[in-house]
């Protein structure tokens, strides 16, 4: 089975319409063109994916506990929120 | 050009069941958003509201129309009879023939939607009550206020999302105006607090679980209102030939599109609205002492609503008063602006300015006088009603004191 690293960058890639391949670990969304829209379309699509639910408000993307920061943040939090609501 | 009067004002809102009620709630600074009472809410991540309390249409209403009212219509029908029992007026013969209702609404009969959809989808039932497509429809709201009250001109219905209500009344004065009808009822009504309407918001994640905070650094997004705002727009000789009472005057509107984003708003567009109302009403900027703002509690709504009520105001921006009673009465999506235009004419008529209530901590990105959690009293001759919805159409009404 494929790692949530690997299925959370393909998610990140379809959204950025780029290959996996293309999409590196220290890369912002910003970097991959993502805006806001594309960013609350990612998260509902890695929710879908993995049955969690990614705590993030559009208002105040510093404040949740979910960092947005880079490709690496965001698999970070989502490794950490697969292991919390699947424990 | 005919000169347009406010003579009848009518609304039912989680902060009052009428416009009395309404203005002594937005005075005192109460809250009506609170715990939603709704099924299915356990499902919801955002379970709060500012919902309509303690209405029971089943005394309002008879059977047979219950069977045709959506709520949205319920509360539009609510707010016409107080609107049109102020203004004084009886449609009949020619300004019956030549007045109309044009009325906004984002959604139309979210709930009958969402009912039926449970029952064909959940329940597995095959079968739907024959009035679903009647009860739905988006002009349902406006078709019974004109076989209500015998209105027989032009009507019809608007829906630009959050802006609905004031593309509507623009239409409405605009007709006024220009002589095409002595009078027209206008305004607006939602009605989307049901499990499918929330769930639909809930997605967007712009959406606060806590309370919504206009301008306050912490604000963390909207809350959803629902209820309507009725109003009695009259040509001006026409009022004051039969003595009728006069609430504000209706002296200009703007309406532009961003022609950017689907949902982030763009000052320019913003700020071309509000310098356009206030070109079309003759109003020099340091007139205009209030502005009901849009106001929605986001994080990017508030702080581009601020810079460009700065571009088109200049240094005035500093010395008006911007608020936000969404913080009240929750946003009521394509019935908001029709509500909000209660606190123009409370400003003008009472000179009480309703505050933006929930207000913790200032935002330097929204560093205007936002009227904090304390309604103020001042003397206001000119206010504006900012309206800018999500697709980027902005439409802005400047009222004048008469």
């Amino acid at each position: 089975m494929t790692s949530v690293k690997d299925r959370v960058i393909a998610i990140i890639a379809e959204q950025a319409v780029l290959e996996p391949g293309d999409v590196s670990m220290d890369q912002t969304l910003e970097d991959l063109g993502i805006d806001s829209l594309g960013l609350v379309e990612s998260i509902f699509a890695i929710e879908e994916a993995f049955d969690i639910q990614v705590p993030f408000n559009a208002n105040e993307p510093q404040e949740s506990d979910f960092d947005i920061s880079s490709v690496a943040t965001i698999v970070a939090g989502i490794e950490k929120l697969v292991a919390e609501q699947h424990a | 050009m005919k000169r347009v009067v406010i003579t009848g004002a009518g609304t039912i809102n989680a902060i009052g069941h009428s416009v009395s009620e309404t203005f002594a709630s937005m005075r005192e600074g109460r809250c009506g958003i609170g715990a939603l009472e709704i099924q299915d809410v356990e499902r919801l991540s955002i379970q709060i509201g500012g919902q309509v309390k303690g209405f029971e249409a089943e005394g309002e209403f008879n059977r047979q129309q219950m069977a045709l009212y959506d709520r949205f219509t319920q509360f539009t029908l609510y707010a016409a009879r107080e609107a049109i029992k102020q203004s004084g007026l009886e449609f009949i013969g020619e300004l019956a023939a030549r007045s109309g209702v044009v009325l906004g609404t984002a959604g139309g009969g979210v709930s009958t939607w969402d009912e039926n959809y449970r029952a064909v989808y959940e329940a597995g039932k095959n079968r739907v009550h024959p009035f679903v497509v009647p009860k739905l429809m988006n002009n349902a709201a406006a078709s019974h206020v004109s076989i209500e009250y015998n209105l027989k001109g032009p009507s019809f219905t608007v829906s630009t999302a959050c802006a609905s209500s004031n593309h509507a009344m623009a239409q409405a004065f605009q007709m006024v105006r220009l002589g095409m009808a002595p009078a027209m009822v206008t305004g607006g009504s939602e009605s989307m607090l049901c499990f499918g309407g929330v769930k639909a918001w809930e997605g967007l994640r712009v959406m606060s679980k806590d309370a919504c905070r206009p301008f306050s650094m912490n604000r963390n997004g909207m809350v959803q209102g629902e209820g309507a705002g009725v109003f009695v727009f009259e040509e001006m000789e026409h009022a004051k030939k039969r003595g009728a009472e006069i609430l504000a005057e209706v002296v200009g509107f703007a309406m532009t599109s961003d022609a950017s984003d689907i949902v982030m708003p763009s000052k320019q567009g913003a700020a071309r609205a509000i310098a356009g109302a206030m070109k079309d009403g003759g109003i020099n900027p340091e007139e205009v002492g209030y502005i009901n703002a849009h106001g929605t509690g986001t994080a990017a709504n508030d702080k581009t609503e601020c810079a460009a009520v700065a571009d088109a105001f200049g240094q005035h921006a500093d010395n008006l008063m911007i608020s936000s009673t969404k913080s009240m009465h929750g946003h009521l999506i394509g019935g908001t602006g029709a509500v909000e235009l209660l606190a123009c004419i409370m400003a003008l008529r009472d000179g009480v300015i309703a505050p933006t209530i929930g207000y913790e901590e200032p935002d330097p990105e929204c560093a205007l006088d936002v009227v904090p959690n304390e309604a103020r009293e001042a003397k206001v001759n000119v206010a504006l009603s900012n309206a800018f919805a999500f697709g980027g159409l902005n439409a802005v009404l400047a009222l004048r004191k008469v």
